[in-house]
């Protein structure tokens, strides 16, 4: 079963995520990708609330999840990796073999520009991702199961709220 | 004798809050002591900051959201450690709403409180049997 979904979501997890994707996928884990919450005590707590009791929430590092990946992937249950921005998951491309990336949630911030609802980028968030691509992961925009998966290059090329 | 109408913050998933409070309103007419936001393309940042400016605007002390592992229940989270004494109440359910406007308790935190056992126990099934 392994890791089922690699999605980017600065919402980190919520609703789409433990309940939009993780009822389908009967997800019972998440490895949740980031310095901050790794080293805060308080923020997970704010997270294991947001999930059923039989969902296991992993928090790591970037740095730990670069090494550690490779165990979930012989992990026999269903899951869920998670970062909050395209650069911990550039590195876990790049330094873990991450192959399928979702881009499920980047949302509106100064300077970014609106591409689809719930996909707003900076010039050069644009070039992370197609650096992601050009390291051979396949990089879609996808929001919910039910949603269709935007190819990278149409995600680029859509502009939204102009 | 009279007081300032007990204020909540609504917020929730897509157009949750503003369908909640037209259905609070109509039923009651006091739409107007609910205070629905709404969250599309908004970041978990910019979601604190909203809530932030609505308590600070209206006074309320009470937030009502959707869904537990809501990005504007994790928000209000947040938002609550600067707010002393407010409260979030999350699985907002019409009856829940419904009581914490009609509720005759003074305090709004105890208001929300009694409304969210009240939402709680709205909850029935019926049928299915063969």
């Amino acid at each position: 079963m392994t890791l089922l979904l690699n999605r980017i979501d600065d919402r980190l997890i919520h609703g789409q995520v433990v309940v939009g994707w993780g009822q389908p996928l009967d997800v019972h884990y998440i490895v949740l990708v980031d310095d901050a919450v790794a080293s805060s005590e308080w923020e997970q707590e704010l997270y294991r609330m947001g999930v059923p009791p039989e969902m296991e929430v992993r928090f790591l590092s970037v740095a730990d999840a670069a090494r550690q990946l490779d165990e979930f992937r012989t992990e026999p249950r269903a899951g869920i990796l998670l970062t909050g921005d395209i650069a911990t998951m550039s590195r876990l491309v790049t330094e873990a073999g991450v192959r399928d990336v979702n881009v499920g949630g980047i949302h509106h911030r100064a300077g970014r520009v609106q591409h689809l609802r719930y996909v707003f980028l900076t010039p050069a968030e644009e070039q992370e991702l197609r650096a992601i691509a050009e390291q051979g992961a396949v990089v879609t925009a996808q929001d919910v199961p039910a949603a269709r998966a935007v190819p990278l290059e149409e995600l680029l090329a859509a502009r939204e709220g102009a | 004798m009279s007081s300032a109408p007990r204020l909540a913050i609504v917020a929730g998933h897509a157009d949750f809050a503003d369908g909640l409070v037209s259905a609070v309103e109509a039923i009651t007419g006091h739409g107007d002591r609910l205070v629905p936001i709404q969250v599309r393309g908004l970041c978990g940042e910019d979601i604190q900051a909203l809530l932030r400016q609505r308590l600070r605007d209206t006074g309320a002390l009470v937030i009502f959201t959707d869904l537990q592992a809501g990005s504007c229940t994790m928000a209000a989270r947040r938002v609550l450690r600067e707010v002393p004494g407010a409260v979030l109440v999350a699985g907002a359910n019409l009856p829940m709403l419904l009581d914490f406007v009609l509720s005759a308790e003074a305090d709004p935190v105890t208001a929300a409180t009694a409304a969210a056992e009240r939402g709680r126990a709205a909850v029935s099934v019926h049928g299915g049997s063969a």
